[in-house]
């Protein structure tokens, strides 16, 4: 089969010295991950017998895993090295969404809840 | 990377040139996982939706999911545990096969798939374990209440069809209920059913072991249902993944990309499976730990 080369002239290459610069960041990230991970499931099983609120423990939860999707997309998946008109083009319309869908959440959720105990 | 190309942006959108510097199949995978991004946040929003709902009864997946392969006792959420540690694993084992395709490198690509194919096969068959003892349930089981009213300590009147208690020993003499003594207070002690009451509700509820999409030992049916729905639509994603990859793998072998002169392809399966491992940071924070 003929490829024509025209779709594939963006395919990336880098030097050897790139290479060994690239690597050292993949595994600096692993650790990041690992530690935040660990972090997690340490908090997840000894939360209740240090005596923390909860609601501590559920923000710091949602914060770290924020963290980790940043560095997956950021890194991982190179988003951080792309052109600012890809960036947006992913990021802007899936933020948008989940805003809603978080005001929904948030405000349909309590409305039952208050329904409920009106009537 | 290396390959920079100046392009004036306020001309980039004339056409001729890719105003994102990617290739057409890099870009369409982006748009792609977005849109299924968007998938996996509508489930977990339902699923926060109706967590919200039923806080009071909502089951603590740390009492679910208990089991480690080989171990008896106790061991909530090391399973879990690992295998987000192996997913995490098999993202960086993908990342450097792409970082060797970038250099030509092909015997360092097929070394990086194949580790990235075996994590994901862990993965794949870690989640059937899970499954299998979810819809196993434990020997004791619990116990599904008729219909009938509790009345709580504060006074408010609870309906109890449906609600799951459970069995505080293997004696079965005292059964436990979802809500606890001090309400909205997940560290207080369950409200306990005993003697003469427990009597009554045995003659009108139904014992049950494991779970389904009806009935749940652990709690609230739609726990499980949801269960199902989200760990299983991303274990559909991973199945496809290792599949995906297996395809691209037999390619890479083949020395496709070598003589096509670049591994564009690599990095296309790699951006779809690097999604795969974020979307399952986010179900192990809100399914798991939440």
């Amino acid at each position: 089969m003929e490829h024509s080369d025209q779709p594939y002239k963006y395919a990336a290459h880098h030097s050897e010295e790139e290479g060994k610069k690239t690597r050292r960041m993949i595994w600096n990230m692993f650790w990041v991950l690992l530690v935040i991970t660990s972090i997690e499931v340490g908090l997840g099983i000894m939360w209740k017998s240090w005596g923390i609120d909860f609601h501590y423990v559920k923000m710091t939860f949602i914060v770290m895993t924020l963290a980790k999707a940043y560095f997956i997309v950021a890194y991982y998946m190179h988003l951080k090295h792309e052109r600012s008109a890809l960036q947006s083009t992913i990021i802007v319309p899936y933020v948008m969404l989940v805003l809603y869908l978080m005001y929904m959440v948030f405000t349909e959720g309590t409305f039952t809840d208050y329904m409920e105990h009106l009537f | 990377m290396s390959h920079t190309e100046v392009v004036d942006s306020k001309k980039a959108w004339g056409g001729g040139t890719s105003p994102f510097n990617v290739g057409y199949g890099k870009l369409m995978m982006w748009f792609f996982l977005m849109s299924d991004a968007l998938s996996f946040t509508g489930f977990l929003a339902a699923y926060g939706f109706y967590r919200h709902d039923y806080s009071a009864i909502w089951p603590s997946a740390e009492n679910v999911f208990t089991h480690f392969p080989f171990v008896h006792g106790h061991q909530p959420l090391l399973y879990v545990a690992l295998m987000t540690f192996i997913l995490i694993m098999s993202s960086v084992t993908m990342v450097l096969a792409v970082e060797a395709g970038h250099r030509m490198d092909k015997k360092k690509v097929m070394l990086w798939m194949f580790w990235t194919i075996i994590g994901g096969l862990i993965f794949v068959g870690s989640q059937a374990w899970e499954w299998y003892h979810f819809i196993h349930g434990t020997e004791l089981g619990a116990f599904e209440l008729g219909i009938g009213t509790f009345t709580l300590p504060d006074g408010t009147i609870e309906q109890t069809q449906g609600i799951i208690g459970r069995w505080a020993d293997e004696s079965k003499q005292i059964l436990l209920l979802p809500w606890r003594e001090v309400a909205g207070d997940i560290t207080a002690p369950y409200l306990q059913l005993t003697g003469d009451a427990l009597k009554d509700v045995i003659a009108n509820g139904q014992a049950i072991h494991g779970a389904n999409l009806t009935h749940n030992e652990y709690g609230h049916p739609l726990f499980a249902d949801f269960f199902f729905f989200i760990t299983g639509f991303h274990g559909t994603h991973v199945f496809s993944g290792v599949v995906l990859n297996f395809i691209i793998f037999v390619n890479v072998i083949m020395g496709t990309y070598q003589k096509r002169g670049h591994y564009e392809m690599v990095e296309k399966v790699g951006l779809y499976w690097h999604f795969v491992d974020l979307v399952w940071v986010f179900v192990f924070t809100f399914f798991y730990l939440i």
